[in-house]
């Protein structure tokens, strides 16, 4: 595999409701062209087989950070779960942990920002413009 | 000659006025008891909400559905404000009085808030009127309008009227001192305007004494 050879240049990150995802991102490194397709589809793939092991993991802490819980060759998934029970899945390719749980923390606070929005009900997707630009200045802070 | 000589007081004491009226407000602001400001706002969004939904997609009638709702608080709200007063009101003779008092005193009683006034003064042919204006609005401070009540969907399309509960509110409160006034947002936060501006124009003063409705027989 090319694996190796092409360590993961961007993040990924998921807001998974009950049903479905509410809000995605790519966070890529300066310069990085984004994700081909297959990839993008890999990452999907990634994140989906990873969140049969939230669940299991959620009933494991009384912490909202769940911390890594798949690994698939080089590509680790750190979830978040809100009090809500939605789930912040963020992939990336091995990380320090503790950026990653400052990321997630002000995360939560935007995504509880646009929840007590009363146009926005609760488990719908994210179409908030300045949410997604809200993000992506955090993961440049804390993850690029 | 009586009326210029009039005009020409108030406008002395249109300084004091404004003093006066930041003293009332911050007094009235201690006596009355507080509402979590969040708890507030998320109690008048769920509402507008809920408005929306009642009536679909007739932007207009939610607009006036908030707006009533407002000048049927207002009606009341203009007693309470007389009412907790400690000391006699500032008079408000003439409608322009009524800005600073609304701004600095009942503004604060009520939301916590002061407004900037701008007065317009009438010319000939144009009524008076004067705007307020806030930099914070307790109503909607999680609000953020989603695309299709940012901009009119088409020409002469209605836009929604977040805010519309404070023009009732004004045009209710100045009922009951006999004004009747025409409220409007003409600024908005809500839409990237970086203030948000009432304006309120004198229409007519009720005449003094029971509308003609009320007349007995």
């Amino acid at each position: 595999m090319t694996s190796a050879a092409a360590p993961n240049q961007s993040l990924f990150l998921v807001i998974v409701g009950k049903n479905e995802p509410l809000y995605e991102a790519e966070f890529l490194k300066r310069g990085a062209a984004p994700s081909s397709d297959a990839v993008t589809r890999q990452n999907y793939f990634v994140l989906h087989s990873g969140l049969d092991l939230v669940e299991n993991v959620a009933w494991t802490t009384n912490q909202m950070f769940l911390k890594v819980v798949d690994k698939v060759n080089h590509q680790q998934v750190s979830t978040f779960l809100t009090a809500g029970n939605i789930k912040f899945m963020l992939l990336h390719g091995g990380k320090n942990e503790d950026s990653i749980k400052n990321f997630f923390q002000e995360v939560y606070e935007l995504y509880v920002k646009v929840s007590m929005n009363p146009f926005y009900r609760y488990d719908t997707p994210i179409t908030s413009s300045s949410f997604d630009a809200r993000v992506r200045a955090v993961a440049r802070r804390y993850l690029l | 000659m009586a009326s210029a000589a009039a005009s020409s007081t108030s406008a002395v004491a249109g300084g004091s006025n404004k003093g006066a009226a930041i003293a009332t407000g911050s007094a009235l602001w201690n006596r009355v008891p507080k509402a979590n400001a969040e708890l507030f706002a998320l109690t008048y969004g769920a509402l507008v909400t809920e408005v929306l939904r009642d009536f679909g997609d007739d932007i207009n009638a939610v607009n006036e559905q908030l707006d009533k709702m407002g000048h049927s608080m207002g009606v009341r709200c203009v007693d309470e404000y007389l009412a907790k007063l400690s000391t006699a009101a500032p008079p408000c003779s003439k409608f322009l009085d009524t800005a600073e008092v609304l701004a600095k005193s009942a503004f604060k009683m009520f939301l916590g808030i002061t407004a900037d006034v701008v007065i317009h003064e009438g010319t000939e042919g144009k009524e008076d009127s004067y705007s307020l204006i806030m930099t914070d609005n307790p109503l909607a401070i999680f609000v953020e309008l989603p695309d299709q009540y940012q901009s009119p969907a088409g020409e002469g399309q209605p836009l929604l009227e977040y805010n519309s509960l404070y023009c009732g509110l004004i045009r209710g409160a100045l009922e009951m001192l006999n004004m009747r006034v025409e409220c409007k947002f003409v600024k908005s936060t809500l839409r990237g305007d970086d203030v948000n501006e009432i304006k309120v124009a004198l229409k007519e003063v009720v005449a003094e004494g029971a509308g003609a409705e009320y007349q007995e027989e």
